[in-house]
This record gives C-alpha cells, sequence and structure tokens, in this order.
C-alpha cells in the first residue's frame, strides 16, 4: 500500500509539473496571454482602434490600419533609440520582442477600415493638388512621388492615406523636432525637413484634411 | 468627514443671494429688451446642484460637475436617460432624473456646468500619488495597461467627449474603475477593456493620485 501511495504522489508531482510547464509555454510567443501576440494585439487596439482605424483622444493615436510593416518596425525602433520622441510609446516599445513586432506590423498591414476623416472639407482639394503636383514655385515635391499616388507607401515610407487629420498635421508641422533627432543616418525622416520647411500651416492642413478622407 | 451640512448649507444660500441677484439683474434688463434667459433662469439648476453641491463640487456620493467637458456631460445625461449607463446610483438616482430631460435641455446644463471652476477633492491617499502618476502617465507596458495621458490630458483635464478626471473625489474614481471590471456601462469603450488589466491596489493609486490632481 505504501509503495501504491508513493506512486501515486510521484505521478502527481510530474503532473502538476507538467501542467505547469505547459503554462509557461502557453507565455511564450503566440500564446494567447499578455506576452504573446493576442495579448499584445489587443494592448494596441486599445489606442490606435479595435480595427486599426485611429482614435483621437487629448492627442491622436495613429491609424495602423493598412501601414507599411516596416515603416511600424523603423518608427518602433526609433521610439527605443530616441530618434522620435515620444514617452509613451518608448514604453510600449520597450514590451515587444522582434517576433511579436513582425506579427503585430502584419496583422495590421492586412486591416482595412474606413478612415476616421474629420479634416477641414473646403481645404480638400487644395490638399489633393499639393499632394499629387507639389508646390513647384515653392521647392515644395509632389507627395504622391515617394508616398504613392493612392498614398499607400512603401517600405520604410508610410502609408498616408486615412490618416488622422490632426495627427498629420502635427508630423508636418514640427518635422526636425520630433522624428530624425541624434543626427543617425540610418533615419530615412530627415529627409523630411527640407521637404516640408516651406509649407505654410493653411497648406499643411490641406494636405492633412486631403489624407483623412482618402480610402 | 467634513463639517459638510453646514458648509453645504453656507453654500447653498450662497448660490441663493447669487440666484436672487442675478434674478434682479434679469428683470431689470427684461424691461428695456427681449433678453435671452440664462441657465439658471431657463432651466432647473437646483435639480442638479440638491444632490452634486450647490458650486457642483460633488457630495456624497454624487460627482463633481463643475468644470467637466461639456460634451461628457452632454452624452453621460443622454445615456442616463436610454438607460446605457446603468451602474447601480445611475440607476438609483440619474435614470430619474434624467428620464424627462431633452436633448436641448441636456446640453444647456453640460454648458453650464462645463463653465462652473472646479476644484480638486485631495481625498485620496497621499502616500499613493506616485505609484498613481505613474500609471497615469507610462501605463503598465508589461501587463498590457495603456497610458491615461494620451486620452485624457497631461492635467486629466479631458477632451471633447472624453471626461476630465483631475480633482474628482477618490471613492467616484474607484468606483467607476472597478465597475468597469463587474460588467457596468459595458459600451463605453475602450475604458471597460482598459480598467479590466488593473488590479485592486493600482486602482486604489490612479484614484489617488487623480483626487489631487489640479
Amino acid at each position: 500500500m505504501k509503495i501504491v501511495g508513493l506512486r501515486l504522489a510521484a505521478t502527481a508531482i510530474f503532473a502538476l509539473a507538467f501542467a505547469l510547464v505547459g503554462q509557461a509555454a502557453d507565455r511564450s510567443e503566440g500564446g494567447n496571454s499578455t506576452h504573446g501576440f493576442q495579448g499584445k494585439l489587443e494592448y494596441c487596439k486599445t489606442c490606435h482602434g479595435l480595427s486599426g482605424e485611429g482614435y483621437r483622444g487629448y492627442y491622436p493615436m495613429p491609424r495602423l490600419a493598412g501601414q507599411q510593416p516596416k515603416y511600424i518596425e523603423n518608427q518602433l525602433r526609433a521610439f527605443i533609440e530616441r530618434r522620435r520622441v515620444n514617452p509613451v510609446m518608448f514604453n510600449v516599445a520597450h514590451v515587444l520582442s522582434p517576433a511579436t513586432l513582425a506579427a503585430l506590423s502584419e496583422h495590421f498591414r492586412n486591416l482595412n477600415p474606413e478612415p476616421i476623416g474629420g479634416g477641414p472639407k473646403e481645404h480638400v482639394a487644395l490638399g489633393k493638388t499639393i499632394y499629387e503636383q507639389g508646390l513647384p514655385e515653392s521647392n515644395v515635391p509632389a507627395c504622391s512621388a515617394c508616398h504613392g499616388p493612392e498614398a499607400r507607401g512603401h517600405e520604410e515610407i508610410p502609408r498616408l492615406a486615412g490618416q488622422l487629420f490632426p495627427y498629420t498635421l502635427k508630423a508636418l508641422s514640427y518635422w526636425g523636432k520630433e522624428r530624425g533627432l541624434g543626427g543617425s543616418r540610418d533615419d530615412t525622416s530627415a529627409i523630411m525637413v527640407p521637404t516640408t520647411h516651406n509649407l505654410n500651416h493653411e497648406q499643411m492642413s490641406a494636405i492633412a484634411a486631403y489624407l483623412s478622407y482618402m480610402k | 468627514m467634513k463639517p459638510a451640512s453646514s458648509e453645504r448649507i453656507n453654500r447653498e444660500s450662497s448660490g441663493m443671494k447669487q440666484i436672487t441677484s442675478k434674478i434682479a439683474i434679469v428683470a431689470i434688463f427684461a424691461t428695456c429688451a427681449a433678453t435671452k434667459l440664462s441657465a439658471e433662469e431657463s432651466l432647473p439648476i437646483r435639480n442638479c446642484t440638491w444632490c452634486h453641491g450647490s458650486s457642483a463640487q460633488g457630495f456624497a456620493n454624487a460627482p463633481r460637475i463643475a468644470g467637466q467637458t461639456h460634451k461628457y456631460i452632454e452624452s453621460s445625461l443622454l445615456s442616463f436617460k436610454s438607460h446605457v449607463r446603468d451602474n447601480p446610483y445611475s440607476k438609483q438616482f440619474m435614470w430619474g432624473a434624467a428620464a424627462n430631460l431633452t436633448k436641448e435641455m441636456a446640453h444647456g446644463f453640460a454648458v453650464y456646468f462645463s463653465e462652473l471652476p472646479p476644484s480638486a477633492a485631495n481625498d485620496g491617499n497621499g502616500t499613493l500619488t506616485d505609484e498613481g502618476r505613474s500609471i497615469y502617465v507610462e501605463g503598465i507596458p508589461q501587463s498590457n495597461v495603456v497610458s491615461c495621458i494620451v486620452c485624457h490630458g497631461p492635467n486629466a483635464e479631458g477632451f471633447e467627449g472624453i471626461p476630465r478626471l483631475g480633482g474628482m473625489g477618490y471613492d467616484y474614481l474607484k468606483r467607476r474603475l472597478e465597475q468597469w471590471n463587474e460588467g457596468y456601462h459595458a459600451a463605453a469603450e475602450p475604458m471597460p477593456r482598459i480598467a479590466k488589466r488593473l488590479s485592486a491596489s493600482e486602482i486604489e493609486a490612479l484614484a489617488s493620485y487623480l483626487s489631487f490632481v489640479k
């Protein structure tokens, strides 16, 4: 009887050990847990919208739906390296492993919700002209030359279509203060400083308004 | 506890004086020209201040509404009326209070109370404010708790339909955060999914911190 009892105890201990190992595995990459893909996906969507459409809080949280994965990965690295200053995203970027990040960016790339819109409609026509033709007399190139005629972006060049109006306006207004800091040569965003510095506020607002409705 | 009853009587008698003098002013104006009535004359403001306090700084279980964003007050009143907001005290007090509100009245109340100056409750646990501030500003990235500052603003002042939280009473803030996790006011996305990740001690820290924010 004693031996049987011991065996039972040993079996119980083994079973418990396996259960614990199983639980630990569940918490690793890909699991439906705090640190796995599903947990982090819900974390992103809490602020960036359930379909990645973006959200207008006190600060605008950008649309991620349809965004280029390379751009997302590059920007999250920029937060960590402080090439791009944002205290909130600095913390967020630190809890995403490379594998989780790759899975998240792939997920957002495939989402396609309606744009939130919201830019002043009366400026949309001017925005379209600047986006497609630039302002040759002010040395502002056409945005479409790099971001594409439908503003879908390419690799590290971001998609702009459907982006939140206040977000694009803020980005255009603060190039060189918020991004491309530290003089790193890897940071392609530095190119936007000379590209945008001849735009006045009305022109920036027009571009942002046009993009906010673009599907 | 504060000497609440005498304070309240004082506040209300000064409120009454203000109302009386305003009525006198309006009477003078009305004799000269047809003037638009102010909120005090056109709306039963006393129906609100009876519970929320004569200067709307909150009283007992009724939260402060002074200085709240007008869009939030308006949408709250309409969500009491439609029973979308179904927290226990909402059911007990606000469903009845909002039952006969028109959209115009809700707007009028919202604008009136949003323009009153708020003062901080300062009634949280002062030893928890550092932890609370850290959660408010940075969130808890390890457990997927998002930062509060991105929506509610650097001074918890709110934005459009997003409420001001700075200086609200500790009990109210704590109760609301707990009740999302209990299934109340489930339509208020994204708050239910945010609050469910907070532990009891994290809720206490957040509510404490916010109660002191000016």
